[in-house]
């Protein structure tokens, strides 16, 4: 067992712990793995609702006049597509159009922009946007200050029915038992559901009424473990995983997502060039054909003799029964239906690239 | 957590029921409960040699995969076939339908070296 004496703890710590939950570390903190078991509460969400623990991820309020201008410059996609309450999903670059970080940036208000980022990037990214900002504009760090929590799976507008009205990609400012939160129909389940960030203070209760709310429909809170097994099968990337410094959005197949038709954006040139000449290796999904162990980061991917790439994320899919996961290869092969292998112990076991989602979803 | 009074355990948490000059080998309740969701063994070969201490097979759960090490040495006689269509077996009977293989042992003594279920339960802090 590693120390955890300098993780960061979330405001419902108390509240996982006191429900037994199996404690690790991520991104450095100090974050519930499962509650009953990964399977159990994989199942919970995709059959009715599961309710997670985000208060480790980032927030920033970035607002002013030249808000939208300066966002459009620091990220990918284009903001000006959004109009006020809806959210977009988009990357952070650096100069070489390598991913600093994947967000979601909400228009809160004409020129008002919620942000949310990953655990273990809040320090770096906001570093980044302070020195690449050019123009005046307020860009706060809110991430201690706010907790959330993800609503997720089919029942999860019976829990919040006050919520059913907010699109997908939707945010709205909404009072949740007297609490004011910002409400997200967002995830990274591939189900339906919400992402709630509520003030620190007011998270246990949160926390609290949901599980309480939810009982008749099932509800389990649930663990960094499901979260994984949820996104992969979706072929959801993880930064830090299968997106970093190291890998472009062309690579990692996130294109519609880097938008050429606005003026210019930090990595743009890079980027550009990798869509006219072609990239040289894709990320892909990819699943097990065969009983194998299930795939893990950093095994290699087969073609024949030749190694072709290596997996950056895999698990055993719960809801497909076989291993699954994310790896790059080399662009010749990234097309769904190659036949493929994966070295795992020194043996070969045969696999497929799939399209994504791994599962298909109806929403 | 449950720890049979009729076996021995290592501290790398395998336990062995001792069957004349044979040991069952299985993962303890506690193992089982740390991995959760069981879904993969590798057992070792029937035939081949384990040495206690080493690694010999390798149980892997959804979050990872765990090295598991012989207790003692010898010769492996029978792995338990279940555990290929049914690897979960470990979780829900750790101690019975759940063992891994078995070993004819070259030194019996080593089982001396084993911790005693009261030793074991000290070893987790149970």
């Amino acid at each position: 067992m590693h120390g955890t004496a300098s993780l960061k703890r979330t405001p419902l710590y108390a509240a996982h712990v006191g429900r037994g939950a199996k404690m690790v570390s991520f991104g450095g903190w100090e974050m519930p793995a499962c509650y009953t078991g990964i399977i159990d509460e994989h199942t919970a969400v995709r059959a009715r609702v599961g309710l997670f623990d985000i208060s480790h991820m980032g927030e920033f309020l970035v607002a002013g006049p030249n808000a939208e201008a300066t966002l459009n410059v620091l990220l990918t996609n284009d903001l000006c597509k959004t109009s006020v309450g809806q959210g977009q999903y988009t990357l952070l670059c650096n100069d070489t159009g390598g991913i600093i970080d994947d967000l979601i940036a909400y228009r809160v208000e004409p020129s008002v922009f919620l942000l949310v980022v990953n655990a273990a990037n809040i320090e770096k990214d906001f570093t980044w946007m302070n020195v690449r900002t050019t123009k005046s504009i307020v860009l706060d760090n809110l991430s201690d200050q706010m907790a959330a929590v993800a609503l997720q799976g089919p029942a999860a507008t019976n829990v919040l029915p006050e919520a059913q009205g907010i699109p997908h990609f939707g945010i709205a400012r909404l009072g949740i038992l007297s609490q004011q939160c910002w409400v997200a129909r967002t995830g990274y389940t591939g189900e339906d559901g919400f992402e709630i960030v509520c003030d620190a203070g007011d998270a246990r209760t949160l926390w609290s009424a949901l599980l309480e709310r939810g009982q008749p429909f099932g509800i389990k809170p649930c663990g960094l473990g499901a979260r994984d097994t949820l996104r992969l099968e979706m072929g959801y990337p993880l930064h830090g995983n299968d997106i970093t410094e190291a890998t472009t959005p062309l690579e990692a197949g996130l294109n519609k997502f880097v938008s050429f038709d606005k003026g210019d954006f930090i990595g743009r040139a890079t980027l550009s060039g990798q869509r006219t000449a072609g990239v040289k290796r894709k990320l892909v999904a990819f699943k097990m054909t065969d009983k194998s162990p299930p795939p893990r980061p950093h095994y290699l991917i087969y073609v024949g003799d030749r190694t072709v790439g290596e997996i950056t994320s895999g698990t055993q899919s719960p809801s497909l029964g076989t291993g699954v996961g994310l790896g790059y290869v080399e662009a010749g092969v990234a097309h769904a239906g190659t036949a493929i292998e994966i070295e795992i112990r020194g043996r070969r076991f045969p696999a497929v690239v799939e399209q994504k989602p791994l599962l298909k979803r109806n929403i | 957590m449950n720890i049979p009074k009729n076996l021995k355990y290592a501290k790398s948490h395998e336990w062995v029921r001792v069957e004349g000059n044979v040991a069952v080998v299985g993962i303890t309740d506690h193992a089982q409960h740390e991995m959760t969701d069981v879904v993969y063994v590798e057992t070792p070969t029937v035939d081949s040699r384990v040495e206690a201490g080493k690694e010999c097979a390798v149980v892997e759960s959804v979050k990872a995969a765990s090295d598991i090490y012989a207790p003692v040495s010898g010769d492996v006689i029978a792995v338990n076939e279940e555990l290929s269509g049914a690897p979960e077996l470990l979780n829900e009977d750790p101690y019975g339908n759940g063992w891994i293989f078995k070993v004819k042992m070259s030194d019996p003594g080593e089982v001396d070296e084993l911790l005693s279920p009261d030793d074991y339960a000290h070893h987790i802090g149970a």
